[in-house]
């Protein structure tokens, strides 16, 4: 099978950032993303849970010059205030056109 | 003493109490959370359709001045909440404009509870006081999360993704929407769903008890965090909801609502948003410590309001209608 070498950038975060990351993402250049409810504990203890809610695990694939982008924000918008945590992960996928 | 004791032994006030012994013995149990949400969706949807039905009898006198001070409180309880938290409590900006966000709205949960009380004391409420809630509920968000975000210098835009979070929430949909569905439907369609719909029926009370339950539960499960609020904020958590209960069944008695209408309207004065509220501080005002404000109006002011917020505003309307 042919594959394409991409990264996928992983974010965990408290539930209200759902939607300014998922937009976000897209405004960077990310062209999908996937979403799902994630439960667990960091460094900030039960602080990202405390407004009601579960987190959020979002996922996305993209190039490398758009991972460093999202990587980016998220530093900047979001480390300082908010329950997030985000890696990347190399990744071999197929159809690699979807993604740039 | 009597009226206090009155309220301490009804349903909803007991399972309240249950839920929080629940969780302070550490127990697992908690309602489902779908239940949860069918209950709440339920018991909005219904005080909305009987509120729509009741605003068909009432003339534009009636609602005039009640609207006027509703409104009036709207604006004034956030800045003295926010007044008190820096001036006296040197808050920093972030965390007073924070808690004011949920001091100048609406718990909706105490606004029923109130409903309840009065009615079992023979003190029917106006029938459009549904109107009311609607109407207190997101200016106080408003004004406190403006003031955070001009004093802290943040973009504007993200106010307006507030003001379409809180006008689209659900209790927004279940109560201004069931305020319209039930103004156009009348009086005589009513008829046909109020077995199951009826605000003073079994099946309303019965999904109410069930509710305060699980709100004891999540109420007590912030109980841990009063030792890391300090004792000021424990000290506000109390006394700034009887301030503003006072100035809204005084300001209510003035408006000519009853004896009952001028408690709930009190009993909203006082209450503490924390459904509508925390999401929409948290996004923007992010630096507002979550632990203050939820602490404070979730383990604190609600049930504080609950057990002897809602007698004690019942009492001063007493006073206050001559009684």
């Amino acid at each position: 099978m042919d594959t394409v070498t991409l990264k996928m950038v992983t974010l965990v975060a408290e539930p209200v950032l759902e939607e300014k990351l998922t937009s976000k993402l897209l405004e960077l250049g990310a062209k999908g993303f996937t979403v799902t409810d994630a439960r667990g504990r960091g460094s900030r203890g039960i602080r990202a849970s405390e407004v009601p809610g579960e987190s959020v695990r979002i996922e996305v694939v993209v190039s490398a010059k758009v991972s460093d982008a999202i990587l980016e924000h998220v530093k900047q918008a979001f480390f300082p205030n908010y329950a997030v945590i985000a890696w990347v992960t190399t990744v071999d996928v197929v159809r690699g056109e979807k993604y740039v | 003493m009597e009226i206090l004791k009155a309220n301490l032994l009804s349903p909803i006030a007991l399972a309240f109490a249950l839920g929080i012994f629940a969780k302070l013995i550490k127990s697992e149990f908690s309602l489902p959370k779908d239940l949860y949400t069918a209950l709440s969706i339920f018991l909005l949807f219904a005080l909305g359709l009987k509120g729509g039905v009741e605003l068909g009898h009432a003339t534009f006198d009636d609602v005039a001045w009640p609207v006027v001070v509703t409104l009036l409180l709207g604006v004034v309880t956030p800045l003295t909440t926010y007044f008190v938290l820096r001036v006296v409590g040197k808050f920093s900006v972030s965390d007073a404009a924070g808690i004011a966000a949920h001091y100048g709205s609406v718990s909706a949960v105490t606004y029923i509870a109130a409903m309840t009380f009065v009615k079992s004391q023979s003190a029917e409420p106006e029938g459009f006081m549904p109107t009311l809630l609607t109407l207190l509920e997101s200016p106080g968000i408003h004004i406190a999360l403006a003031i955070g975000a001009i004093k802290t210098a943040q973009p504007g835009q993200s106010l307006k993704a507030v003001l379409h979070e809180v006008l689209t929430a659900r209790t927004m949909i279940l109560l201004v929407g069931g305020l319209l569905v039930g103004l156009a439907m009348g009086e005589k369609n009513w008829g046909s769903i109020e077995g199951f719909f009826d605000t003073k029926g079994p099946v309303f009370k019965g999904a109410l008890t069930l509710f305060l339950l699980e709100m004891g539960i999540v109420a007590g499960s912030r109980f841990g965090d009063l030792k890391k609020v300090g004792p000021f904020l424990l000290g506000f958590g109390v006394v700034m909801p009887v301030l503003h209960g006072a100035l809204g069944v005084w300001l209510g008695s003035l408006a000519g609502l009853s004896l009952g209408g001028a408690t709930v309207l009190g009993t909203m004065a006082a209450s503490a948003s924390y459904i509508a509220a925390p999401p929409a501080v948290r996004v923007t005002l992010p630096e507002a410590n979550p632990t203050y404000y939820l602490t404070s109006s979730l383990a604190i002011t609600f049930p504080f309001n609950i057990l002897f917020g809602i007698p004690l505003y019942f009492r001063l309307s007493q006073a206050l209608h001559g009684g």
